[in-house]
């Protein structure tokens, strides 16, 4: 990250939800040349909850995360230059170019993998903590999740067993509302409420503002510190909203499958703007404060994107490595 | 060679014993699975272990396939191994997402930062009605599937050895234990004894015809080779051990030696195991050979659960020699001798239900 990264704990909330945006607009910029040549699903919208969470985690503590990974990816303290030449398919890809967008991992901030399949990461992030607990470690591992993924079969088998085990993992449930097109009112019976279903697996359950990007840090704080110290596994679940289509560069509310009013009413209450409000009176933030920010993030972000054209294609004699150990 | 003043066990005990090795070796393995730890302990195979290491490293588990694959992916890249263990393979199947996609890839899709060093225990049944869903061999589906290792022992010495040399492996290894094969005795080296994944053994030499076989069928093609030397045919007989990676080198071999190949195959022939060695002996041996490769396994057709509809249904000794006399144009047949008991048991010891 640059050297504007700001230090006091609410500011670089802000500064970090930022970064993420820019990264994500510069891929939803570039993506139609036709470089980064794999799926993307952008995480524009939701940066408070992945920030809020990721703040509240220590670089050793672990997390896993789905296809929409980019922001927890870089909330969790993954390097930016590796992440765009993964989606560039170069060797210095952060999984040499084998795994894309989807297939994210920085091992040096505990970032242990990101992948496609809806829930499949649920009972790996539940392994991950069990293996922790049998060497002694005291991390707690983080499993980013969707409202989709609570419809697996598998999220109820792996919370069941957290609780059985009483191991150290957060469920952090990002609620977005819809599965690509399908809204959560035709998946999930009405009235329905994930924290609520969840406790009676036997977790800690509570549900808040995703865009609220200080208020999720508070209480993933809180969780953290209690799942630690052996208060067993939880499950946090943030309300949030993505803007552009389920998977790639553009808006795409001109499908009508979301109400303009839900989509606006969203928009309105972006993490961004929400925590730029909060900290109005903040003596280290002022409207220059933040364009300087931004032009800090624009060139390294520029850097980044130069860094990932510019490097090298993994040699195609290299194409059958790494199927086995 | 068989080391004869190894002490005598079970299959079954000597799966046990592996394990029990093993988790003397690498203080943070774990083992487990539904009924891990209850009355009868995975047909004794887990008899004592969860008294020895306790219940953070030897436990009964939920009925959750699916997560259970995936916690142990995730203890594996956290370097703790396992074993973990499923009655039938059937109920595995609930597992696939865990195990094709994230256990065979994990390695390649992250550019080789991690591996999965998991073992998976399944266990297969067949006979006393077990019936369409909890009898299948299904091998080939996992040993299709790049990232895997899929072994298959047919004797304690094996068993033991191969599991050791599995759970230390730093890939996914699915490892099949055929239930007809859980009593069978030989002699077990005691220790860390390990039998490298990925050979063949050749367990019997002749120059007439090769007979590659797996699990149930390696028992079957030996008594049919010894019936077969009886017409003066001399099979060589290869124990396949390892169905992925396949030891081609060690089959390739004895097919340019005997012109002459039958593959057979515990599970269905269609995509089969047996339909690749004879794919890659037509590919690669077509001028060595002297006839036309045949295989030999399940009909086509799940298992009925009827004894009188489990008749013949799966290869036997009397039916490979007859195969194997078929493939060499001579007259000779064979029958299931009368009294040789009943059909859907592999011996007395087996009194059912599973």
């Amino acid at each position: 990250m640059t050297a504007g990264r700001p230090n006091d704990p609410s500011l670089k909330l802000l500064y970090d939800m930022l970064r993420i945006r820019m990264v994500e607009e510069a891929i939803a910029r570039e993506y139609p040349k036709g470089e980064m040549r794999c799926p993307v699903h952008l995480s524009i919208g939701q940066e408070g909850a992945a920030v809020g969470i990721a703040s509240a985690l220590e670089t050793t503590d672990l997390a896993v995360s789905t296809h929409r990974a980019h922001a927890h990816y870089l909330a969790k303290g993954g390097d930016l230059k590796r992440f765009l030449a993964e989606l560039f398919g170069k060797d210095a890809g952060c999984s040499r170019g084998r795994g894309g967008s989807m297939h994210l991992i920085d091992l040096s901030v505990g970032f242990e993998g990101s992948t496609a399949i809806v829930g499949s990461t649920l009972p790996v992030g539940v392994g991950l903590a069990m293996g922790s607990k049998i060497r002694g470690e005291k991390t707690v591992t983080c499993i980013f999740l969707g409202d989709g993924a609570i419809e697996e079969g598998v999220f109820y088998e792996s919370a069941n067993f957290a609780v059985v085990r009483n191991l150290p993992v957060l469920f952090a449930c990002e609620n977005n509302s819809y599965s690509v097109y399908s809204p959560i009112n035709v998946r999930q019976p009405k009235g329905r409420k994930i924290h609520e279903l969840v406790r009676a697996i036997g977790l800690k359950t509570s549900s808040h503002d995703g865009n609220d990007v200080g208020g999720v840090t508070a209480v993933t704080r809180a969780a953290v510190a209690e799942i630690r110290a052996g208060g067993g596994p939880m499950l946090l679940e943030f309300a949030t909203y993505r803007w552009l289509e389920h998977c790639g560069p553009y808006p795409d509310d001109n499908l009508g499958y979301r109400p303009e009013a839900e989509v606006a009413a969203w928009k309105a209450r972006d993490p961004i703007v929400v925590a730029s409000a909060q900290l109005a009176d903040h003596p280290g933030f002022s409207a220059d404060v933040m364009a300087r920010w931004r032009s800090e993030i624009e060139a390294e972000v520029d850097a980044a994107f130069a860094f990932a054209r510019a490097a090298a294609w993994p040699a195609q004699t290299t194409r059958a490595d790494f199927v086995y150990a | 060679m068989p080391d004869t003043s190894a002490p005598q066990l079970t299959f079954v005990d000597a799966v046990r014993d592996g394990i029990d090795v093993a988790m003397q070796l690498d203080p943070h393995m774990v083992c487990y699975g539904l009924g891990a730890d209850d009355p009868k302990r995975i047909f004794g195979s887990m008899s004592g272990l969860a008294e020895k290491y306790g219940n953070t490293r030897v436990f009964d588990a939920p009925t959750s396939e699916a997560a259970m694959t995936g916690i142990a992916i995730g203890a594996a890249l956290r370097g703790v191994r396992s074993v973990t263990v499923h009655q039938r393979l059937d109920f595995f199947l609930l597992a696939m997402d865990q195990l094709i996609n994230n256990a065979a890839k994990w390695h390649f899709m992250f550019g080789g930062q991690r591996s999965v060093p998991i073992v998976i225990r399944l266990i297969l049944g067949r006979g006393w009605g077990q019936g369409p869903t909890h009898s299948q061999s299904l091998h080939s589906w996992f040993a299709h599937v790049p990232g895997l290792k899929v072994v298959m022992p047919t004797n304690a010495a094996d068993a033991k050895g191969l599991l050791m040399s599995a759970i230390f492996d730093p890939n996914p290894v699915v490892f099949m234990e055929h239930r007809w094969l859980h009593q069978a005795v030989s002699n077990v080296p005691v220790g860390d004894y390990r039998v490298p994944l990925g050979r063949a053994h050749v367990l019997r030499q002749g120059g007439d015809i090769t007979l590659t076989a797996m699990s149930f069928l390696v028992p079957e093609a030996l008594r049919a080779a010894t019936m077969l030397e009886g017409l003066g045919i001399k099979c060589d007989v290869i124990d396949l051990c390892t169905v992925r990676p396949l030891d081609w080198e060690t089959v390739s071999k004895s097919i340019l030696k005997t012109g002459r190949l039958l593959a057979l195959d515990s599970g269905w022939l269609t995509c089969s195991v047996a339909s690749e060695i004879v794919a890659l002996a037509c590919e690669r041996h077509f001028r060595s050979l002297r006839c036309a490769p045949r295989r030999a396994g399940m009909p086509d057709h799940p298992e009925p659960t009827s004894f009188e509809l489990t008749k013949g249904l799966h290869p036997s000794a009397e039916s490979i020699a007859n195969d194997v006399c078929d493939m060499l144009e001579l007259p000779q047949r064979f029958e299931i001798a009368a009294g040789s008991g009943p059909h859907d048991v592999p011996g007395a010891w087996f009194k059912g239900p599973f």
